[in-house]
């Protein structure tokens, strides 16, 4: 208990760093201006029967058309001698109940009919929206008059007839966000759990729709006060002597030219009014999108922001094509610090193939992306260490010789060959695109070029292929291209991050031995990340296994699969089912991997480790060796007879 | 185990698309299961191995009533497994749950643990708040988890504890089935041994019977009493564990098998097999594995290999008309 006590203080603590939706809003200044305005206009509005003002209505055929900041009426008055500050503080509270209840009838019954649609789907889902594609077929202005003209003139019948207008765009958008969210996984789960259809739809999938209503509502409001000003300035809306500010609009239209003043008080008043509501609207938009919660608003800067606190300056290893020396990067996240990569070396030879071992959340990705500066910025930098490429230090280089880096001597081969590739362009053009980025070639030259990677990767019947778009190929295909197009400028080093997590065994099998033959022929570095021990056997001389941002071991193959050193790779080797034992126990690590921005002091695999001693929690471990090629970060690692226990 | 079948799939499938238009041109379809035919004994778990679009998500949304069969039947414990998800779709989500792929997909992202735990307490059973507590807390219990983290949202769960909700889930209504659809796939690896080993105790302990479902043949192969390979929606072998992974029949399976990285095995495939799968628009009249088989011939192109028993094992079929022999090599 104690124990939850305690991360829930942390989970708060966690929460303090990191903005809430409130403080994100006033962050915004534009938002933040649009409510106070807003707060001001709502404030003046709600208290207008408290505010020493003459009667609206009152009028005075003595005073008409007085000018404004004249004695007693500061906004002057108008034809019929009535006071324009009374009017309009009073027309501005009409105008705003109007707006606010029309856009809470479209919102509910906008989003009824869209739930019920996009759940139901099939007739139910043809019906209603055919429907709601009847209402649309009508131009608003035009549907509202109808409905005026049919119910007759008068404010509450402006407010029917608005809502009624806006019912479909509340409909379509959440008919779309139902459709997504009910081919989810937990609303299947809800329905094995027993819940009803009404359950599902009001219990599941409604609070998840609640966002979008909330968005939705707050940009149309602005709309809507302008559709009621429009049908009140047309005559149709409040009559008098109420005042609105459309009805003040349309009768100070006919003497604009005389008194001007009388239609431009309530049109300025109206812009006011829908610009802070739009304002505001956006601004909460912005908050609660996930979409834009998830940091698309912040855009990363083209490289990776260095801000080295330590530079090594000596290379160890002159032979190498890459070293890198004492790598770290870090996320600044609210004030928090995720030290994702804590002190990592490395080197590559050239041919050689080294693999990055390690599990989600280990650094391994981002020691990768830093080389090149791919780790987003902001949140990402990186704050210490060296990364030499034939010499050059990459973190040290302008970013015009990145740039000319980047798919030249270093190339990516990712994940997901669906979303590497882009889908609006055929393979022949990215596959050219690629190699006239970094050569000044013709066009036919490097359609050549393209065909003749493309056999490389072993397609079969290349220039057909150079004409087809990504989706038109298998998973397997498309990797090849993308592997292709790493080629494409004679990288030295490819850099692969799980290039075949997301294919079938088979074909994973088949790229597995492709890359494994074009690093032969091409004489390329590969470095190789992934999770899966099978994986770096089929592909990698050496591996590198990496926990918590830092190197705990690293090897030839054969040395860290056959005798590994460390705890953590003994466990990792052992908690996989390995074909050929079924009946062996797995061996899970038990407990999780520690946060990167609360690393305890010492060994981070203590707490899960069965051989800990006390100093192992106390000061900062090395990487020591073990014979030429084998090194381990830990105080007791296994030997050869010791390795069972 | 006793070899009374508690589920029995007679010749499934479930055609997609289809139909005509309204002018009747008639519709594209794809057969995602094609004429699947197997039984589940009480208390064994039955793996299901195969690569992407071959059926087997399908299939597992067949046999627990999310989806209906085309044609075919599915029967659960002597009743119409198809007729009672239409008629009584929470007495059979009793008896037969499912753990789903994506463990936090699968939980909804605005309800805590113990409202998304309690749903099928609930409903499914009735109990009444001191039952559904107790209920509750032996469930925690039984896969692994603090008591607190009922309070909790999913978002602030790992995949692997998010994992273990959803089994959780999977056993509240004390079902007798579960059907487990890639359960591991998304997890780390030493978090898939975490839950594969909670598996295999509320196996023992709940008396429960599973089907697996996975693309990795060692997670296959350790959890397994009998094993299903499908292809392209039909089942290309099907037999005892032990005799899948070490005697196997269908040359399919064969470059399963050869294909799997292991460690310290470097990888012996030619890099450039054909692997693409036929065009589920048109499949072909034959046998679907023929393009990919090194051992196909003409009969194979125009004949779909039945499912034939292997000489001397009963159990261990597998549709192939050249199907490889204990004593060769393929």
């Amino acid at each position: 208990m104690s124990e939850a006590v305690s991360t829930a203080a942390k989970g708060r603590a966690r929460g303090a760093g990191r903005p809430g939706p409130i403080r994100l809003l006033l962050n915004n200044t534009l938002a933040a201006s649009g409510l106070v305005l807003l707060v001001l206009i709502i404030a003046a509005a709600l208290l207008a029967p408290l505010l020493p003002l003459p009667d609206p209505d009152a009028t005075a055929p003595a005073d008409r058309l007085l000018r404004p900041l004249t004695e007693g009426h500061l906004l002057g008055t108008d034809a019929l001698g009535r006071d324009i500050l009374s009017r309009l503080v009073w027309g501005t509270r009409v105008s705003l109940a109007v707006g606010i209840s029309a856009t809470l009838i479209a919102a509910f019954f906008g989003s009824l009919i869209g739930l019920v649609a996009g759940y139901a789907g099939g007739r139910v889902d043809a019906f209603l929206m055919r429907g709601i594609d009847m209402v649309m077929a009508f131009p608003y202005i035009l549907l509202a008059l109808a409905i005026v003209a049919a119910l007759g003139p008068g404010l509450l019948n402006a407010l029917y007839a608005i809502a009624v207008v806006n019912i479909p765009f509340f409909a379509r958008n959440i008919r779309g966000i139902t459709i997504g969210l009910s081919r989810r996984e937990f609303v299947d789960a809800a329905r094995l759990s027993g819940k009803s259809n009404a359950g599902i739809l009001f219990g599941e999938i409604l609070p998840n729709v609640l966002p979008v209503i909330i968005i939705t509502m707050s940009t149309t409001i602005g709309w809507m006060i302008l559709e009621t000003a429009g049908l009140s300035f047309l005559g149709l809306g409040a009559q008098p002597p109420q005042a609105d500010l459309g009805s003040m609009l349309g009768e100070g239209r006919k003497i604009l030219f005389t008194a001007p003043h009388v239609s431009i008080i309530p049109g300025l008043m109206i812009f006011a009014l829908v610009m802070s509501i739009n304002l505001l609207g956006d601004g909460v938009r912005d908050v609660l999108d996930p979409r834009l919660k998830s940091g698309a608003l912040t855009r990363p800067v083209a490289r990776t922001a260095v801000e080295r606190r330590t530079v090594p300056e000596t290379r160890t290893h002159g032979d190498s094509v890459l070293e890198v020396a004492d790598l770290n990067t870090e996320f600044h996240i609210g004030g928090d610090v995720y030290r994702a990569v804590g002190g990592i070396d490395l080197h590559l030879k050239q041919g050689e193939c080294l693999g990055i071992v390690g599990e989600s959340g280990s650094g391994k990705s981002v020691t990768a992306m830093s080389l090149m500066g791919l780790v987003p910025t902001p949140p990402g930098r990186i704050t210490g260490g060296a990364a030499w490429l034939d010499g050059e230090d990459l973190f040290a280089v302008s970013d015009e010789r990145i740039r000319a880096l980047r798919g030249a001597d270093v190339s990516h081969v990712f994940q997901d060959p669906l979303s590497t590739l882009h889908p609006l362009f055929t393979i022949g053009d990215q596959l050219t695109e690629a190699i006239m980025a970094h050569r000044p070639i013709r066009r036919s030259e490097a359609d050549a070029r393209a065909e003749e990677l493309l056999r490389l990767v072993r397609i079969t019947n290349p220039a057909e292929r150079l004409k087809v778009y990504p989706h038109e190929l298998s998973g397997g295909m498309r990797q090849r291209v993308c592997i292709a197009m790493a080629l494409a400028n004679d990288a030295k080093i490819i850099i692969a991050d799980e290039p075949t997590t997301a294919l079938d065994v088979t074909v994973q099998a088949q790229i597995l031995s492709l890359m494994d033959t074009l690093r032969r022929e091409s004489n390329a570095a590969i470095l190789f990340i992934t999770h899966d021990f099978g994986v770096v056997s089929a592909v990698c001389d050496r591996v590198a296994v990496m926990y918590a941002g830092r190197i705990v071991e690293t090897g030839t193959t054969e040395e860290v699969l056959n005798a590994p050193a460390h705890p953590y790779t003994r466990k990792l080797i052992d908690c996989v089912p390995v074909l050929g034992e079924p009946g062996r126990r797995l061996d899970a690590i038990e407990g999780r991997p520690p946060v990167v921005n609360d690393l305890p002091p010492g060994c981070a695999f203590a707490a899960r480790c069965p051989r800990v001693k006390p100093d192992c929690r106390r000061g900062h471990i090395a990487l020591s060796s073990l014979g030429d090629t084998q090194a381990v970060r830990c105080l007791y690692p296994l030997t050869g007879e010791t390795a069972d226990d | 185990m006793t070899d009374t079948p508690l589920l029995e799939i007679d010749t499934a499938e479930r055609v997609f698309g289809g139909g005509r238009t309204l002018f009747g041109k008639s519709l594209p379809a794809v057969h995602a299961v094609q004429g699947i035919s197997f039984d589940v004994r009480r208390g064994e778990t039955l793996g299901i191995v195969g690569e992407s679009g071959c059926g087997k998500s399908t299939l597992a949304r067949l046999i627990v009533g999310l989806d209906t069969p085309t044609s075919g039947a599915i029967t659960f414990d002597g009743m119409d497994l198809v007729a009672e998800a239409r008629r009584d779709p929470q007495k059979l989500a009793q008896r037969v749950q499912y753990v789903f792929q994506d463990p936090v997909a699968s939980l909804n992202p605005r309800k805590t643990i113990r409202t998304i735990l309690e749903a099928p307490l609930k409903h499914l059973l009735g109990l009444d708040r001191g039952a559904r507590e107790k209920r509750l807390r032996e469930l925690m219990e039984a896969v692994n988890l603090a008591p607190e983290f009922l309070e909790r949202y999913p978002h602030e769960f790992s995949g692997g504890q998010a994992q273990r909700i959803g089994i959780a889930r999977a056993l509240a209504a004390d079902p007798e089935l579960i059907v487990l659809d890639e359960p591991v796939s998304a997890l780390d690896v030493s978090v898939q041994a975490q839950v594969l080993n909670i598996l295999d105790d509320l196996k023992k302990t709940f008396g429960l019977t599973y089907v697996f479902i996975s693309h990795d043949l060692s997670v296959i192969e350790s959890v397994s009493d009998r094993v299903a390979v499908l292809y392209f929606g039909r089942l290309a072998e099907l037999g005892a564990s032990e005799r899948i992974f070490s005697a196997p029949r269908h040359p399919y399976t064969h470059l399963l098998l050869k294909s799997a990285p292991v460690p310290g095995k470097r990888s012996l495939i030619p890099e450039d097999a054909n692997t693409e799968l036929p065009d589920p628009y048109d499949p072909p009249q034959g046998c679907a594995f023929f393009a990919r088989c090194p051992r196909g011939t003409d009969r194979c192109k125009s004949e779909q290999p039945p499912l034939e028993a292997a000489p001397g094992h009963p159990g261990h079929m597998a549709a192939c008309h050249h199907p490889v022999e204990e004593n060769e090599d393929a």
